[in-house]
């Protein structure tokens, strides 16, 4: 799936309370059989993406972020946090809709 | 043929089969031409990646490179200019007249406008033995012409030791070159009687061959290859003259022929290539031009000339795009007079035109200097420069390629050509250039360009080769770029601020940010992005080394924000490929006992550790460890953090000294010790790595260490700093001789702190001492010439005082999930189990 395209509406799952993330961070998740990786932004807004480098599968939940992007810890590719669009010429990877509720992690798996 | 009808929003059509270096540039040059609002772009890729420069495979190989830094084009280029990409997608046939290309993945593209860049590829003689039947290339044989075929080569030389490369022209050499460096030896073999025999006449080929020899590379020339003998492995090559050379590995580098098939199928007229007129249409198999197919690259004759070289394609691109896009209808290809600046292998090599006299009265001057790998020739008829050949020195290149392009007038006093003679310096000489001469080859920039694009308003050398890409290739024209931004820039040049901060997202030397953080008080990472960052943006990529800065400055009184830290610094250990972590303990100077390893060997059983393996640091390193298991292990080992994972002060590596060698002079091992227990854990600006040895003999290797110590006779003790011998080699600078331990020790906390408090981040001790001067370091750090040792020895020893020993976080996690697993449905590790 490329930038810009529309999300599918999709099954919502609750991952667990969002002060498990640190702020700054990402913490992965195994669910529907997915690994997805939630960061928790700074301003504690959080974003969701595929939780595996596509280069070589590296942690992404490993990774440094900042407002708009995570560098993968393994060979520094750089992904859009808010598309899963990469900025180093390798693939995408997916992102998914993702908000805070009463303190739980809700993410949406199509 | 009538036009297919437009769409609504008025565009056309246009497909580029080939996504190489010839189809993108041309792509490029039409959109720069405004040719997104003509033109709906669909490109064809037979390799599965964006565009990469194909001339930068050969520093891959090499290791020079890593692959992510050849590519031009990134996906998101493609997706930013709306161009369709089929990566991975051969196109099989062109149907001319119904204007669509079919895809081998049977998908149909109709066209207004093609454009055929399909390049070439490697020619293979059919040699016996090469090809395995019904399977196409022996396992073994390679050829080096794609990202692929460089992928597969360093994966077979990993565990072949031998190899042949059949050809000495430049990508032979460059094979020969790389494969070396993954530890093969290497025999080239070459048919013609001297290297490179295509651009150098027979005495410039013998000084590059020197060179190539000097470089450990086997050469044999008039070499004809006429077998590759064994069956799944190879054993080595048949020569015509019945000699069998032992490799194996082949690889083969004898040429490239263009790839014309597709175009040949389609009822193109192909001859060595396939045929253009001066407009760049393809013609058909009458000779008529066709007004909507374009070839452009090395698949292309023009003139009955195919080139090889990158020059002339970025000529026949600018060409094509003016036809295309109507910017200039009228705009014509005359062919390229190529004259050509490389290196081969290390040296430089350039040369232009003919390379020997070719006419009685021609004048030819030459200088060969084999043994200092110097050859200057050049041929002059009727007063004009017809041809040059330079190895091993291009610093005239620039005037001859101006005195060959352009006809112009040549000193009287024909050797001046390759002297400087009194004549006039370099900066007048990049002035006299006309605008169309190339800078730079690998990405055909010319003059003009540079002096366009600074006159747009871009006033820094780095700035002018981010938009123009002039010195992105192989780098050999950086100072000829820097040289025209001076001169087009006419004194208004910026410095190229961002090149001296200190991370990029902050915008401040490292001078000024420690000022500025300590005027401002600022002790977190956020802070700093908060008060100094433009618009108070956050970076990732300047978070790590704000985070060891904020350490140097504050000590333990920082306000440690983990998001700061990189992952090995969260969770103390270093993350590994399939993202488990290795272990190092603490093995202080490298002495252990028996109770260690005993431990050691426990905790690798329990943990079912896959490989245990002893550094070059002279620790043991645990690797394939779970995040999850870390402080597990670390509680079983009970032993304090090696610091195998930080850019901080890492270990001491020590010989037996004097207690049980013969020959020792001090006690290495003590002072090793004694200087790994005080400096354990310090974060410095890259990693930091020592050693002591007992005596000159050094088998600690402390010459090549950030700081090496050897104990010389009458118990005096030498301090070498800035060695270094990894990816970088350099014997350290001597500092000073001191007479004591005490004393090396002292010196070695004042060096390490002057360097923390100046050091540009990730910048290793063997470029800061160059850069400063092991004199000025010298001045401060041992004669205090500045009056700064009280504060470093005070800051060094605060920090000293604060360290804790990070493997105690196993019993008090510093923040949730702090050692949660980041891939929790793959099962870890993957690395094999040794």
């Amino acid at each position: 799936m490329t930038a810009g395209t529309e999300r599918a509406v999709g099954v919502e799952h609750v991952l667990g309370p969002v002060s498990e993330i640190p702020a700054g961070e990402g913490r992965a998740y195994g669910v529907a059989g997915r690994q997805v990786a939630v960061f928790r932004l700074r301003d504690g807004t959080v974003r969701a993406l595929d939780a595996v480098c596509p280069h070589r599968g590296g942690p992404l939940a490993d990774g440094q972020i900042d407002a708009d992007v995570v560098v993968c810890p393994l060979h520094a590719h750089v992904f859009e946090l808010g598309t899963g669009v990469c900025r180093t010429g390798r693939s995408d990877v997916e992102s998914y809709a993702v908000r805070v509720e009463e303190g739980q992690v809700v993410v949406s798996i199509p | 043929m009538a036009r297919r009808a437009r769409d609504a929003d008025g565009r056309r059509d246009l497909v580029v089969v080939g996504n190489g270096m010839a189809g993108a540039r041309t792509v490029e040059e039409i959109l720069e031409r405004g040719g997104a609002e003509q033109f709906r772009i669909t490109m064809f890729g037979e390799e599965p990646y964006g565009n990469y420069n194909r001339i930068m495979l050969s520093n891959v190989l090499a290791g020079l490179e890593s692959e992510e830094a050849i590519f031009l084009n990134s996906m998101a280029w493609y997706r930013e200019n709306a161009i369709t990409l089929h990566a991975g997608v051969r196109v099989g046939r062109i149907d001319r007249h119904a204007r669509t290309v079919r895809a081998t993945d049977g998908s149909r593209t109709p066209y207004d406008a093609l454009v055929i860049a399909t390049g070439s590829s490697a020619f293979v003689p059919d040699i016996p033995g090469m090809r395995t039947v019904g399977r196409g290339f022996h396992q073994g044989v390679f050829r080096f012409r794609t990202l692929d075929d460089t992928r597969a080569m360093i994966r077979y030389a990993r565990t072949h030791k031998r190899a042949v490369v059949i050809g000495g022209g430049l990508l032979g050499l460059e094979a020969a070159r790389g494969l070396q460096t993954h530890g093969v030896d290497v025999t080239v073999v070459h048919g013609p009687g001297h290297l490179m025999n295509q651009q150098l006449d027979a005495a410039g080929g013998y000084v590059l061959r020197c060179g190539v020899e000097a470089l450990g590379i086997a050469v044999q020339t008039s070499a004809r290859t006429v077998g590759v003998l064994g069956d799944t492995e190879i054993t080595g090559v048949q020569l015509a003259d019945g000699r069998v050379l032992p490799c194996d590995m082949v690889v083969v580098a004898a040429g490239i022929r263009a790839n014309s098939s597709v175009a040949d199928t389609s009822g193109f007229l192909v001859e060595r290539g396939i045929v253009v007129d001066d407009q760049m249409h393809t013609l058909d198999d009458q000779g008529t031009p066709d007004p909507a197919v374009f070839a452009v690259g090395e698949c292309v004759q023009h003139r009955d000339q195919v080139y090889g070289l990158v020059a002339p394609l970025w000529e026949q691109a600018r060409v094509l795009a003016d036809v295309l896009t109507g910017t200039d209808p009228s705009a014509q290809y005359h062919g390229s007079r190529t004259a050509t600046k490389l290196k081969v292998a290390g040296i430089d090599v350039a040369s232009m035109g003919i390379t020997a006299p070719e006419r009685p009265d021609d004048d030819h001057i030459v200088i060969s200097e084999p043994r200092r790998g110097l050859y200057k020739s050049v041929v002059v008829r009727d007063d004009r420069l017809v041809g040059a050949t330079l190895v091993g020195d291009l610093e005239k290149v620039a005037p001859l390629i101006q005195a060959f392009d352009r006809g112009s007038p040549l000193p009287e006093d024909r050797i001046a050509l390759l002297f400087d003679l009194g004549t006039a310096p370099a900066e007048v000489g990049v002035a006299e250039l006309p605008d169309e001469t190339t800078v730079c080859n690998c990405n055909g920039v010319s003059k003009g360009t540079i002096a366009a694009c600074v006159r747009g308003g871009v006033a820094s050398v780095a700035g002018v080769m981010d938009a123009t890409r002039a010195g992105k290739g192989c780098g050999s024209c950086k100072s000829l770029v820097a040289q025209v931004v001076e001169w087009a820039a006419d004194g208004d040049l910026q410095v190229d601020e961002s090149a001296s901060w200190y991370v990029p997202g902050i915008p401040y030397a490292k001078p000024e940010l420690v000022a500025l953080v300590r005027e401002h008080d600022l002790r977190s990472v956020s802070a700093v992005f908060a008060a100094l960052a433009p618009g108070g943006v956050e970076d990732a990529r300047s978070k790590m080394g704000l985070t060891s800065l904020l350490r140097t400055i504050w000590g333990s009184d920082v306000v440690d924000e983990r998001d700061g830290r990189f992952i090995n610094d969260r969770v103390h250990a270093n993350i590994q490929r399939d993202g488990t972590f290795s272990v190092v303990p603490q093995v202080l100077g490298g002495v252990t006992s028996a109770d260690q390893l005993r431990r050691i060997a426990d905790v690798a059983d329990k943990h079912s550790i896959p490989m245990i393996k002893i550094t070059g640091g002279q620790r043991i390193d645990l690797l394939g460890v779970r995040k999850e298991d870390l402080p597990t292990v670390w509680a079983d080992l009970d032993m304090p953090s090696g610091y195998a994972y930080g850019k901080s002060f890492r270990t001491v590596k020590t010989c037996v000294g004097t207690d049980f060698c013969r020959f020792g002079l001090g006690d290495s091992t003590a002072l090793g010790i004694a200087l790994e227990t005080r400096y354990q854990g310090l974060e410095s600006p890259a990693k930091l790595k020592l050693a002591v040895t007992g005596c000159p003999r050094n088998c600690a290797e402390a010459y090549v260490k950030d700081i090496g110590v050897v104990a010389v006779d009458g118990g005096r003790w030498e301090m070498y700093v800035g060695g270094a011998a990894g990816a970088h080699i350099r014997k350290g600078d001597l500092l000073t001789t001191v007479d004591t331990p005490e004393e090396v020790v002292m010196l070695t906390g004042r060096f390490i702190q002057y360097y923390r408090e100046t050091a540009n981040w990730l910048e290793r001790t063997y470029a800061w001492v160059p850069r400063l001067g092991i004199e000025h370091v010298r001045a401060v750090v041992v004669d205090d010439a500045e009056g700064l040792a009280a504060s470093l020895d005070a800051a060094v020893q605060a920090s000293v005082d604060a360290y804790r020993d990070p493997w105690k976080e196993r019993d008090d996690p510093a923040e949730p999930g702090q050692f949660r697993t980041a891939l929790p449905l793959t099962v870890l590790p993957q690395v094999p189990v040794r």
